[in-house]
C-alpha cells in the first residue's frame, strides 16, 4: 500500500467533501425549516462562482492587488449569492406556502432550470476560464506532498466557514429562532417569532455557505459554466441526505463521508462512474436508512 | 400610487440583482470588458411591469378569481361547448393532423413528429405524475431505455423495427419496475430525487460503458421502420413514421381515456389524493404504485423504439436531466391528469419555440418559469382534469331538509 497515494486521495476527498458540505448545510437548513428540496440552490452556488468570476475580471482589469480582488470577489459573491437566495424564496416559494407538497418542489425545479437558462442567456453557454483567486502561501511548501496549497486553503476557510455558522446557530438570538422554527413553526410564531424572516434568514444563510463553496471550488477547478451547479447541488443533496437531513452536523459528516468515498473509488478503481457512485449512494441510503447517518427516525403522522 | 411605489422598488432590487450578470461582459482571455446598462435598463422597466402584475395578479387570486379564464375542461358546462361540439373540434384537429404532411414540407412533418412524440412522453408522464401523484424526475430513463433497445438490438441482433416496438415497451417496463421496487416506500421529495437520480445513472452508464453503448459516440445508422418490405425514400418514410406516430398517440389516448376510470385508474387517483387515506380504503398500495410505474414507463419505452427510428442516430446527450424537467413542465402546464390539456400542452410547448425562432433561445427559460408560474397561478393547469362525482339521490332534497329544520329552530 502506498501511503503517500493513500493521503493524497485521503485530503482529496476531505478537500471535496467540505466544498459538498458547505453547500449541503444549505440543504439541510432550508429543509429543517420548511421541509422542502430547495433545488435552486446549486443554482445559486453557480451564480455564486460565476458573480465571483465577473467581479475578479473587473477588479483585475483596474489592476487591483491579488488579495484585494479575492476578498472583494468572494464579499460580493456572498452578497449577490445570498440576494439571489432571499428573491427566489420570495417569489417562488412563498406563494406556496400551505399548497400541496408537491407545488413547491416542482416550482423549485422550474426554478433551477430558469436559473440556468439566465445564465445561459446573461453571460454564455461555454466554459469560462476562472482566475487563480487563491494565493501560493510559500510556508504551506512542506505539506506540498500531500495536498495543494488551493486544497489547504479550501479545507481551513470551509471548516472555519462551518464553525462559525455552527456558533451562530447555537448562541445569536437568530440562530436560536432558527432552531425554534425548525423544531415547531407554530409554537415558534405563539411565542412571538416572525416565521417569514427567519425563513428568509434561512435561505440567506444557506445561499451565503453555497456562494463561498462555490469561489472556492471555481478557483479550484479553473473554469465554470452554467451546468456546474446541477451536479454539485445533487452530490450536496446526497451529502445532506447521507448525514441526515436537517441535521446540521449530519450534513458536515455527510460531505466529508461523500467526499472520500468519491475520492478513494476515483484513486482506486476508476474515475468514469465517480457520479454514478454517488447517486448509487443517494438511492441505497434513502432506500434502507431515510433518515441517515445521524438523523432521528421520524414517525409518519396523519 | 403605493402599488406603483412599490412595484418601482421591485425594479430597482432586481436591477442591482441582476446586475453583475446581466449588465457585465467580461472577458479574460482578451482583456475587454464590456458594459451593458441598456439591459440593466430593460431589466428594470420589465421588472416594473411585471411586479405590477404580479400584485394584480396576487390580487385577484386573493378575491378567488380566475386569472386566465379558460373554457373548462368538463364537458357540458356551458351549452354552446356540449359534447357534440367537443367531438367535433377533436375530429377536426384528428383531421387536420391527418392531412397535415400531405399539405406541408419535409420539414414540417419532421418537427410533428417530434411534438407528437412529446405528446405520448408527456401522456406516459401524466399517468405517474397526474394520476398516480409520484413526482419522477427521472422519466427520460425509460425513454433512453426504449431508444437503446432498437439500437443495440439492432447493432448486435439485426432486430428490426417492429420485433424492437414491442421489446422497447417491455425492457422500459422492466426498468420502471426495477426501480419502482425499492421506491416505494418513498414519498413526494425523496422519491423524485431517488428518481432523478436513477435516470442520471441510466445515462451515464449509457455514456461510460463503451464496450457495449458506443458510449458517448452513441449508436448510428439505425434502421428506419420497414413497411413489408417495401423500399422508402427519406421522405416517404418520414410521412410513414409520421402516421405511425399518430397512431401510437391515438392509441396512448384511448388506453389512458379507458384507464381513467377503470378500477386501476381510479386507484391511482385515490392514491395521489391521499396515500394514507387510500390504504386505509384497502387499496394494495404496492401494486397501485408498481402498476403506475410499469403503465408510465411503457409508454416511454414505445416513444424511444419510435425516436431512435426516427432519427436513426442515439446518443446519451439526447436524455438529459432537461429533457424530463420539459416533459414534466408540460404535464403542469396542461394540468395534471387532463388528457387534452397535456397533449395541447404538449404540442404548444415544441410548436411554439420551434415556428417563433425568437422564442427558441428562450425556451428553457420559458419552460422554467412556466412551471414556477403554474404552481403559483394555477396548480391545476390550463385543463383542469375532470373528477368523477357520485351524487347520492336525493342528497339535495336531505341537504334542504336539513336547511330548512335549521332556519326553523333559528
Amino acid at each position: 500500500m502506498d501511503l503517500q497515494y493513500f493521503f493524497e486521495l485521503f485530503f482529496g476527498g476531505l478537500t471535496r467533501g467540505s466544498i459538498y458540505a458547505l453547500i449541503a448545510l444549505g440543504y439541510t437548513l432550508v429543509y429543517g425549516i420548511i421541509e422542502l428540496i430547495n433545488f435552486a440552490h446549486g443554482e445559486v452556488y453557480m451564480i455564486g462562482a460565476f458573480t465571483a468570476l465577473i467581479v475578479a475580471g473587473v477588479l483585475g482589469m483596474f489592476g487591483f492587488p491579488a488579495v484585494a480582488v479575492l476578498i472583494i470577489a468572494a464579499l460580493a459573491a456572498v452578497l449577490w449569492a445570498a440576494a439571489y437566495g432571499y428573491t427566489i424564496e420570495k417569489v417562488a416559494y412563498k406563494p406556496l406556502r400551505g399548497a400541496p407538497r408537491l407545488s413547491p418542489l416542482i416550482s423549485a425545479i422550474g426554478m433551477s432550470i430558469f436559473l440556468q437558462n439566465y445564465v445561459i442567456l446573461a453571460q454564455t453557454s461555454d466554459f469560462v476560464p476562472f482566475p487563480r483567486l487563491l494565493p501560493d502561501l510559500d510556508f504551506l511548501e512542506y505539506i506540498g506532498y500531500i495536498m495543494g496549497p488551493s486544497d489547504f486553503i479550501i479545507l481551513v476557510t470551509s471548516m472555519l466557514t462551518m464553525i462559525c455558522l455552527s456558533l451562530f446557530i447555537r448562541y445569536t438570538r437568530m440562530g436560536k429562532a432558527m432552531r425554534a422554527t425548525a423544531q415547531n413553526r407554530k409554537m415558534a410564531l405563539l411565542l412571538g417569532i416572525d416565521a417569514d424572516r427567519i425563513i428568509s434568514l434561512t435561505f440567506i444563510v444557506g445561499s451565503a455557505l453555497a456562494a463561498i463553496g462555490g469561489v472556492l471550488i471555481a478557483s479550484h477547478m479553473g473554469q465554470v459554466n452554467f451546468n456546474i451547479g446541477f451536479l454539485a447541488g445533487l452530490k450536496a443533496f446526497t451529502a445532506a441526505v447521507l448525514g441526515g437531513i436537517g441535521s446540521i452536523p449530519g450534513a458536515m459528516v455527510g460531505g466529508l463521508v461523500l467526499g472520500l468515498c468519491e475520492s478513494f473509488t476515483t484513486g482506486y478503481f476508476s474515475g468514469n462512474y465517480e457520479d454514478v457512485l454517488a447517486f448509487g449512494i443517494l438511492i441505497l441510503i434513502l432506500i434502507f436508512r431515510p433518515d441517515g447517518i445521524l438523523g432521528k427516525a421520524k414517525v409518519q403522522k396523519v | 400610487m403605493k402599488r406603483i411605489v412599490k412595484a418601482a422598488l421591485v425594479a430597482v432590487w432586481f436591477m442591482v440583482l441582476t446586475f453583475p450578470l446581466m449588465g457585465i461582459k467580461v472577458n479574460s482571455v482578451a482583456k475587454t470588458l464590456t458594459w451593458r446598462w441598456d439591459r440593466t435598463a430593460l431589466m428594470g422597466a420589465a421588472t416594473f411591469f411585471l411586479a405590477l402584475l404580479w400584485g394584480w395578479c396576487f390580487e385577484r387570486k386573493a378575491r378567488g378569481l380566475p386569472i386566465i379564464s379558460l373554457p373548462p375542461g368538463g364537458a357540458g358546462r356551458r351549452p354552446e361547448s356540449g359534447p357534440g361540439v367537443r367531438r367535433g373540434i377533436l375530429l377536426a384537429v384528428l383531421a387536420g393532423m391527418i392531412a397535415m404532411p400531405l399539405l406541408s414540407s419535409i420539414y414540417q412533418t419532421n418537427i410533428m413528429i417530434s411534438a407528437l412524440l412529446y405528446v405520448m412522453l408527456a401522456l406516459g408522464l401524466n399517468i405517474v405524475v397526474g394520476l398516480a401523484g409520484q413526482l419522477v424526475l427521472g422519466y427520460v430513463a425509460f425513454y433512453a431505455v426504449g431508444a437503446y433497445t432498437y439500437g443495440l438490438l439492432h447493432q448486435y441482433f439485426g432486430l428490426g423495427f417492429w420485433t424492437c416496438l414491442p421489446l422497447g415497451g417491455v425492457m422500459a417496463v422492466i426498468f420502471g419496475l426495477i426501480l419502482g421496487f425499492p421506491v416505494l416506500r418513498l414519498r413526494g421529495d425523496y422519491l423524485a430525487i431517488v428518481t432523478l437520480g436513477f435516470g442520471e445513472i441510466v445515462r451515464l452508464t449509457l455514456q461510460n460503458w463503451s464496450s457495449v453503448t458506443g458510449g458517448p459516440r452513441g449508436i448510428s445508422n439505425i434502421p428506419r421502420p420497414e413497411l413489408f418490405g417495401l423500399q422508402m425514400g427519406i421522405e416517404e418514410s418520414s410521412i410513414y413514421i409520421y402516421y405511425l406516430v399518430l397512431a401510437a398517440v391515438l392509441i396512448t389516448i384511448l388506453v389512458i381515456s379507458r384507464l381513467k376510470n377503470s378500477r386501476v385508474g381510479l386507484a391511482l387517483q385515490a392514491l395521489r389524493e391521499d396515500e394514507i387515506a387510500c390504504e386505509a380504503m384497502g387499496i394494495d398500495v404496492t401494486r397501485v404504485k408498481l402498476s403506475a410505474f410499469a403503465l408510465g414507463s411503457c409508454w416511454a419505452g414505445f416513444a424511444g423504439v419510435i425516436f431512435a427510428a426516427k432519427t436513426t442516430y442515439i446518443n446519451p446527450a439526447s436524455f438529459t436531466f432537461m429533457e424530463s424537467a420539459m416533459i414534466l413542465s408540460m404535464v403542469v402546464l396542461g394540468g395534471m391528469g387532463s388528457i387534452v390539456g397535456v397533449a395541447a400542452a404538449a404540442m404548444l410547448l415544441i410548436l411554439v419555440p420551434e415556428y417563433l425562432r425568437a422564442f427558441s433561445e428562450y425556451r428553457m427559460l420559458i419552460f422554467g418559469a412556466v412551471m414556477v408560474l403554474m404552481m403559483i397561478f394555477r396548480p391545476q393547469g390550463l385543463v383542469t382534469g375532470e373528477k368523477r362525482r357520485y351524487r347520492v339521490p336525493g342528497e339535495n332534497r336531505a341537504r334542504q331538509t336539513v336547511e330548512a329544520s335549521h332556519e326553523a329552530r333559528a
